[in-house]
């Protein structure tokens, strides 16, 4: 067992922490406020190359593991950073396994167009409330039984307004039988769904990460805040009924961090429990980013219900940001039925 | 990053199963589990004679030449039984205290004896008003000529009723402040005046409470310098702490409660395992497992690395307890109004193995430190909060 990182992720967290840190701080992220998508940020990020960074070297990417992959994640999310990052990786990756030699992954690799997944299958033609469905060209969706990638024409972004949302999203609809959509079909049948499901896998281990960011952030938001306010005659922190309510969190917020490692490390290593590792740090680190979100927001008392204060920012993200999978109960059975399946 | 578990102790498991196949008897997991002495002095016997209770120790003091990690192999199968070995643990960490703070003689005596099966030695720490406070002990020893002598009372005493001594938490200045006039004896549980009553628990353990009414003990039965009690303490807290090592794994309760609800038939005639609420509650008892066992498997990283996982320890201790008591409590939901039938009881699902665990579990967060003194030193020592508790 190794719980260390390599030189070069340590350089790459300190790069990616630093770019976050000049481009979006939390100006930028109220200012991108409601579409929840900054170009700038947006532009440093393709000039990094990060979209394409686990493409690998030969198709033009990074050659990036998911460990890298995680480092950056867990970086936006504590940044909040107003950029599909998530989606594109996700994206960019199935293009470059489906469709290696085409144009469509080209045009990533080489523009800074945005790519995107319906997590979700199509229903009466339309990919409902894709995740940076507002500002993505590219689109990738599980239609019956093809797998397909959707491009619409370049313009200025927003190509379609996004409706109002918790988490100040890009997200939007995707109809998809427009005249203006060009529609290739990636793959079919059994190797669609296989497709389909492993990108899902992967844009939960990504949103893990990003969830793991926000929550280690909200966290030292609330412990700075308890520290620094007096009620009583004492820092608020003094008081047990707090304390032990953020080591709750501390605690159950680093064990959480811990499995989304090993999901990384297995999806890296080609593990067997690879996707279920990944559905365990989603589900986790959905419900921990929300209740460490929550506890820290309480903790602020009046202020923590206004919009001046950062913590909102992140709780609303907290409940926002998962929710793009739907009801994490029926992924949480899904789980179960393969964890306990019976022995064959 | 590499969570790959390697089983340091591969190379001599198979021993290790021989060994314990031909001596154990599986029955007295059973013995232990009605008796609620969770110490087998035939066991005990057996490791001292074949030389695994002396395996690692200094040969001076009775070490004998036998693999250290054989004897931890030994130990784990014994465990995978569900057969405890209270007296041994105990006996162990006091026995690693005396060669760090013991006087030569004091380490040729206690040690030798107990490698040998002779001696087992008990804690003898919580007092009645004092438990997490542990510090606050009254238990009163005096000096008398060449002598000490000790009156008080203690809790907890688990394991005294089979053991020779007592490891001996004692204030011994009244005056000093209270972390300052605490001293440690060796008293022989045999000694006039010490009397063992017996403390039934929930989880079916019996431990005890101790009274020392005017027991007399020599200067040799001190261990450390009078009024140094607390550090002698923290030298055996840092071995309480350890990390989680690979060990045997089977079907965890998780699994066979899984199974289970695959073999019952609802009245609408689906499989309960079928259920939606079902599924959530396994998934969600696996994922907080994994994290636990994460955790615990840190605290032996960091150590690794010669770092002290102070902080990791308490985590992976706050976390794991608390987990398992939420854990059996919805297992006990899903297995529904038989979850209640006990250990022996005519059709008890899983023969009453959640019940057992489920009460078992209560203590987890109480022993060896208390969740709230966990969190306590989370949130002081990871998050920089403030001392809370009043200074004393």
């Amino acid at each position: 067992m190794d719980l260390s990182f390599t030189a070069e992720q340590e350089a790459l967290r300190e790069a990616f922490a630093s770019l976050f840190a000049h481009t979006a701080g939390t100006d930028v992220v109220r200012a991108a406020e409601p579409l929840g998508f900054d170009e700038k940020v947006w532009d440093q990020l393709v000039r990094t190359g990060a979209p394409a960074m686990a493409v690998p070297e030969g198709l033009g990417g990074g050659g990036a593991g998911f460990v890298d992959l995680i480092v950056v994640a867990q970086e936006l999310g504590k940044r909040l950073a107003p950029a599909p990052l998530v989606e594109a990786v996700v994206a960019t990756n199935l293009i470059a396994e489906a469709a290696p030699g085409g144009p469509l992954l080209q045009g990533l690799v080489d523009q800074d167009r945005v790519a995107t997944l319906a997590l979700q299958p199509v229903a009466s033609g339309t990919a409902r409330l894709v995740p940076a469905g507002a500002v993505a060209e590219v689109l990738i969706a599980l239609d019956g039984d093809e797998l397909v990638a959707f491009e619409r024409p370049a313009g200025a972004r927003p190509h379609v307004p996004s409706p109002p949302n918790l988490g100040a999203s890009p997200i939007a609809d995707w109809s998809l039988d427009g005249p203006d959509l060009q529609r290739t079909v990636l793959a079919g049948g059994a190797e669609a769904r296989r497709l389909h499901h492993r990108a899902r896998a992967e844009w939960q281990l990504l949103m893990a990460a990003a969830l793991d960011g926000l929550r280690s952030a909200a966290l030292d938001i609330g412990v700075e805040y308890v520290k620094s306010r007096w009620a009583f005659g004492v820092p608020i922190g003094w008081f047990q009924a707090i304390q032990h309510r953020l080591a709750d969190v501390a605690t159950a917020g680093e064990g959480a961090q811990l499995l989304l490692y090993e999901a990384a490390w297995a999806r890296d290593t080609g593990g067997a429990d690879a996707d279920r590792l990944a559905a365990m740090a989603f589900l986790y680190q959905s419900e921990l980013a929300q209740l460490t979100t929550r506890e820290s927001l309480q903790f602020h008392g009046g202020y923590g219900y206004t919009l001046e204060y950062d913590i909102q920012l992140y709780f609303r993200r907290a409940k926002a940001w998962p929710l793009a999978l739907g009801d994490p109960a029926r992924l949480a059975c899904e789980l179960a039925r393969d964890l306990f399946a019976p022995e064959s | 990053m590499d969570f790959t578990i390697t089983d340091e102790l591969a190379d001599v498991r198979d021993e290790a199963v021989r060994w314990v196949a031909e001596h154990v008897d599986p029955e007295w997991a059973d013995i232990q589990h009605r008796s609620g002495d969770y110490h087998t002095p035939e066991l005990h016997q057996l490791l001292a004679r074949d030389g695994w209770l002396g395996a690692g120790w200094p040969a001076e003091y009775g070490g004998r030449d036998r693999s250290p990690a054989q004897a931890a192999a030994i130990h784990q199968e014994i465990a995978a039984l569900g057969i405890h070995e209270d007296g041994w643990s105990t006996t162990d960490m006091v026995c690693k205290t005396l060669l760090h703070v013991g006087t030569e003689e004091q380490k040729q005596r206690y040690i030798s004896k107990a490698l040998a099966g002779e001696t087992v030695i008990v804690l003898g720490y919580t007092e009645p008003d004092s438990g997490s406070d542990v510090a606050a002990a009254k238990c009163r020893a005096e000096r008398d000529g060449e002598d000490w002598v000790i009156h008080g009372q203690k809790m907890f005493t688990s394991t005294a009723h089979m053991a020779t001594h007592v490891f001996l938490l004692t204030r011994t200045d009244f005056e000093a402040p209270k972390h300052a006039g605490l001293t440690l004896f060796m008293v022989p549980l045999d000694a006039p005046g010490v009397e063992i009553q017996p403390t039934h628990t929930v989880g079916g353990q019996r431990t005890n409470t101790t009274f020392y009414s005017e027991v007399r003990v020599p200067d040799d039965a001190r261990i450390g310098e009078p009024g140094h009690g607390w550090d002698v303490m923290g030298v055996a807290l840092v071995y309480e702490r350890g990390g989680g090592g690979a060990g045997r794994t089977g079907p965890s309760l998780t699994d066979r409660v899984a199974g289970w609800c695959r073999g019952q038939i609802t009245p609408e005639g689906t499989s309960l395992f079928d259920d939606p609420t079902v599924q959530q509650r396994l998934a969600r008892i696996a994922i907080e497992s994994e994290v636990a066992r994460l955790l615990g498997l840190r605290v032996g990283w960091v150590a690794g690395q010669g770092g002290m996982p102070g902080v990791e320890g308490s985590m992976a201790k706050l976390y794991g307890s608390e987990a398992k008591q939420r854990h059996y409590s919805a297992m006990q939901d899903i297995l529904g109004a038989e979850a209640v039938l006990t250990h022996g009881s005519p059709g008890a699902p899983l023969a009453g193995e959640v019940d057992t665990a489920f009460r078992y579990a209560i203590v987890g967060t109480i022993y060896g430190g208390t969740s709230e003194i966990q969190r306590e030193i989370v949130a002081q020592r990871r998050l920089g909060l403030p001392r809370s508790r009043p200074k004393s």
